[in-house]
């Protein structure tokens, strides 16, 4: 059964989702449902040492457990040189560990039995001589002199990894020099998880008699995954097909690739038959990639009446063992650059240097495009900190320094143009909606009665949807998006895409997309998207970029069919091709609108009755490369309350007015919203994955590693303005992860808003009660 | 170990490893792979079934636990091609992103309802507090459980009669 949805022009229209029947029925296939004949399970051995020298592996009594096929160490991957492999950061991780383990719960060996049950007994059979190393665990220590080199393999025998700047230091520096105010702090955006529901895992299917490798993954980028795959085995790409099932959610969690679906394909390859690896929730927190991690410094030089002049940031950023950042390779702090946010900085510098420790390596983007959450975070919530020193409604700091509706195509000082924006409206409508003026007045009687209440405010920019091409790759393939549209004879649709969805709805907003271009009902398309050996090549889904640069090659390759179409038309119609006009349902004749065939006639001639010189069939492939990243942009608003006796605090109110361009469905754009609002939530309240001084982590499962439930979660409330892209042939400009990116510093700036009288600038996320209660206790408040 | 145990109003019997958690019996014996696995803790609700009409998380029940009783799971739901009120809801509300907590959502929905069939906003919010949603933010979810119990509430007053079916004022 289907709802029908038969909706011609679906374009901005709250289509229903075509992925949900089978979702909701069970039927969905995510990879743990793949069961094939005599697939056997894997297993893996984790360190429990942050860091220790290995000095012998004894797997006797695990190669002679019951059930148990295959036992591999890091040693048999040396034979076929894959202990190590490529990340996508251009550095080097294990696979399996050979001399030397660098964070606990690394990868030490591996079993592969007739059960899951059976393997996971085998493991503990095996037994590993561990030779204690001394452990660092802060960055800075590690860059101590005599801290100890974890990264012995390589040359560079030091923990620093690299050192990144962005902008212009000297004429930061001198309008430093010059400015009447300096407001400096530093903020900490602690090492987070996206640990989505569904762990990671594959099925690797290795079929003797046709040499092919068929490798199911729970994987946002299905293609990077195949030719990571050729890169690292040296497996002939063409006999390898990645297919993604539906994924239980991504977040940025399932773009790199893990070391044990190398040891799956590995097993696979030996054994001739399916392999299984799915991995436990305390191995997806506590080995899979790690995202944020970020030790930020900023300042900012001002006037006394509040315009802000230069921007300068300093931030360490902890790597852990592996440089594994999923970011594009020119870009090794990601987009971190857009630290200048909204506002009209005259100068600008920042720079990261990255570090290892003995901890997971990482970091991923979580529901980010590449380090905008961290710099988002900065900017608003210092931006609070210099309006608070000069005694400013944040709100009139932000008007008096927001990037003018004018000024786009707008280049920062760090070098980004951003497309669109109007940023005072789209503020001025989140004030307005909330009641601010109102909510002002509250607050001040109820300081005047003791009680805390607090206003948080971001108005945060965010940089989403890579390429261009010329500035941005990974693992050295250039960051476009595809799609390929085959209209079949009865003017059914089939489009496959680049991208992986993981609950975004591409089935829906892409089949939105082409029926719109094609003059066809939604009914009519069918997106399919995760096979690679059916869909065009492409970089994945993350970074908000599947509307920019997927959904914008859907657009245009349904108008290179189109093009066809039209010629096919004047056939029909048995007039000049110029004479043809599209009305968006149909070609007609110019000025005989009464004569006209739709692109269901069209269709069918296309197979039935070509006229001369022209290709059979009605299909096309697009391969976009934006000539630019889109700019999506918000404003936030945050209302607390403070419970003095706990140090708990309620979110009453949260407000988020997003902008991110046309919109294609307005119920799903909600619904992403309110799942990163979620998230942002969560980083802001819960979230942390802490390490003890041993590097042990202390936070390895969701009992300490807090996910928040439907009783934690606020309402949401949200609106919209509309600033389309000027270079997105839709005027699209991506959105699902603007609430991630833009609400944490709401939040944290509406307690520091509630902690004002106190005198309290800064707290670090996540904000337990206990921070909060300790510093009402520091200020006398018991009650 | 021997078990027989009824799933979805079909009898089954197997043998069993005694260590078989019930939500492996259910995904692998079965192949009912409705039931999804997210966490090792009993924190995410994700393999949440019926067991005897009550909502159990079923990666931490035994497989020869559930000898000599009903489960019902997810692929119970839909009764003769039509969608059960809960599943519609589900797809009509947006309560789904990527659809891998939605299974267990719709049982300990399902199983709220049984106790209480007009739940508050906050009874729905508390009822559901054991399952995790890494998507939607839960907003939706509880719109679409408040959207079914209407649905079944008309369901139930048509059959009892208290309500003209073909009326044009029900509900």
């Amino acid at each position: 059964m289907a709802l029908p949805q038969t909706e011609m022009r679906p374009m901005g229209k709250p289509i229903l989702r075509k992925e949900d029947p089978r979702l909701i029925r069970g039927k969905g296939r995510y990879v743990d449902d793949i069961l094939l004949p005599n697939m056997l399970h894997l297993c893996i051995l984790r360190s429990p040492y942050a860091h220790a020298r290995i000095r012998r592996i004894d797997t006797s009594k695990a190669e002679a457990a019951p059930g148990v096929k295959l036992v591999l160490t890091g040693e048999d991957l040396a034979k076929m040189n894959l202990a190590w492999m490529p990340t996508l950061a251009g550095d080097v991780q294990m696979v399996l560990a050979t001399d030397k383990v660098l964070f606990q719960y690394q990868e030490v060996a591996a079993v592969v039995a007739e059960t899951r049950a059976q393997a996971e007994d085998a493991i503990q059979l095996i037994e590993v001589d561990y030779e204690p190393l001394p452990v660092v665990v802060d960055p800075f220590k590690a860059l101590e002199p005599e801290a100890p080199i974890l990264r012995e393999d390589k040359e560079k025998k030091s923990n620093h990894i690299w050192h990144w700047e962005a902008g212009d230091r000297e004429e930061t520096e001198a309008i430093f020099r010059e400015a009447p105010i300096v407001v400096k702090q530093d903020v900490r955006f602690q090492r987070v998880h996206p640990s989505p529901l569904e762990p990671c895992g594959c099925v690797a299917d290795y079929n003797t008699a046709t040499g092919k490798l068929v490798f199911y993954v729970t994987s946002q980028a299905p293609h990077v995954h195949r030719t990571a795959i050729a890169l690292t085995t040296g497996f002939p790409e063409h006999m390898i097909q990645v297919i993604s099932p539906d994924v239980g959610g991504g977040f940025g969690n399932k773009v790199p690739v893990y070391p044990g679906y190398v040891v799956a394909i590995v097993a696979s390859l030996k054994l001739g038959v399916p392999v299984k690896w799915i991995e436990t929730r305390t191995e997806n927190i506590a080995s899979t990639h790690f995202a944020r991690d970020y030790y930020m410094t900023a300042e900012i030089a001002a006037t006394e009446d509040g315009k802000m002049l230069a921007l300068r940031v300093k931030t360490i950023a902890d790597h852990g063992a592996f440089d594994a950042t999923a970011n594009p390779t020119k870009y090794p702090a990601g987009l971190y650059s857009i630290v200048t946010g909204s506002y009209d900085f005259k100068a600008a510098f920042v720079e990261v240097d990255g570090i290892h420790t003995n901890k997971p390596p990482g970091g991923v983007a979580y529901r980010c495009s590449f380090r905008v959450t961290e710099a988002s975070y900065l900017i608003e919530r210092v931006v609070d900190i210099v309006a608070r020193r000069l005694n400013m409604d944040p709100v009139e700091l932000r008007l008096r320094n927001f990037i003018r509706k004018e000024q786009f195509p707008y280049r920062s000082p760090t070098g980004w143009v951003y497309d669109s924006g109007d940023y005072e409206k789209t503020l001025k409508l989140a004030l307005e909606r909330i009641g601010y003026e109102e909510l002002r007045k509250e607050q001040a009687e109820k300081r005047a009665r003791g009680e805390l209440m607090g206003i948080g405010i971001s108005t945060f920019t965010e940089i989403v949807g890579a390429g261009p091409s010329h500035s941005f790759d990974i693992l050295g393939i250039k960051m476009f998006d595809s799609a390929e549209i085959r209209v079949h004879p009865m003017g059914k649709v089939i489009a496959r895409l680049g991208v992986r969805h993981q609950g975004q709805g591409h089935e829906t907003t892409f089949a939105q997309i082409i029926a719109e271009e094609l003059g066809l009902s939604i009914d009519d398309v069918v997106v399919e998207e995760g096979d690679t050996d059916t869909a065009p090549y492409g970089l994945g889904t993350y970074a908000s970029r599947s509307t920019p640069t997927a959904g914008a090659a859907a657009a245009l390759c349904a108008r290179r069919i189109r093009d066809k179409a039209r010629k096919i038309a004047a056939h029909l119609l048995e007039v000049n091709e110029d004479d043809v006009v599209w009305d968006g349902a149909a070609f007609s004749v110019k000025g005989l609108p009464g004569r006209s065939v739709t692109m269901k006639d069209v269709a069918f001639a296309a197979y039935t009755n070509v006229p001369d010189g022209i290709e059979p069939g009605l299909e096309a492939t697009y391969y976009y490369n934006p000539p630019n990243l889109t700019f999506p942009y918000g404003a936030y608003i945050a209302v607390v309350d403070i419970d003095k006796g706990t140090g708990a605090v309620k979110v009453r109110r949260f407000l988020a007015v997003d902008d991110c361009g046309n919109v294609i469905n307005p119920m799903i754009v909600e619904g992403q919203v309110h799942g990163g609002l979620t998230e942002g939530f969560a980083i802001a309240f819960m979230q942390d994955i802490p390490y003890d001084a041993d590097g042990n982590c202390l936070a390895p499962n969701w009992m300490d590693y807090l996910v928040p439930t439907s009783l934690d979660t606020p309402r949401w409330e949200t609106d919209r303005t509309v600033t389309p892209s000027p270079h997105h042939p839709i005027g699209a400009k991506g959105v699902g992860e603007s609430p991630n990116v833009g609400s944490p510093a709401a939040f944290v700036n509406a307690v520091l808003d509630a902690l004002a009288p106190f005198g309290v600038e800064h707290i670090d996320m996540p904000i337990y009660p206990w921070k909060v209660w300790k510093i009402l206790r520091e200020h006398g408040i018991t009650e | 170990m021997k078990i027989r145990v009824k799933v979805n109003g079909k009898p089954y019997e197997a043998d069993v490893e005694p260590r078989t958690l019930l939500a492996y019996f259910l995904r692998e014996t079965l192949k009912l792979t409705g039931t999804h696995i997210g966490c090792d803790t009993t924190t995410c609700g994700a393999c949440t079934v019926l067991l005897d009409g009550k909502a159990v998380k079923s990666c931490t029940i035994l497989a020869v636990q559930a000898d000599g009783r009903e489960v019902m799971t997810v692929e119970g739901l839909e009764k003769d091609g039509q969608l059960h009120p809960l599943q519609a809801a589900f797809w009509e509300e947006h309560a789904l992103h990527c659809g891998y907590c939605t299974p267990g959502m719709l049982m300990a929905s399902y199983a709220l309802l049984q106790e209480n069939p007009m739940p508050t906003e906050e009874e729905i919010r508390f009822g559901l507090s054991g399952n995790v949603c890494r998507c939607t933010g839960y907003m939706n979810i509880v719109k679409a459980v408040q959207s079914a119990a209407r649905k079944l509430s008309v369901e139930s007053r048509e059959a009892v009669g208290e309500v003209a079916t073909s009326g044009t004022a029900a509900d």
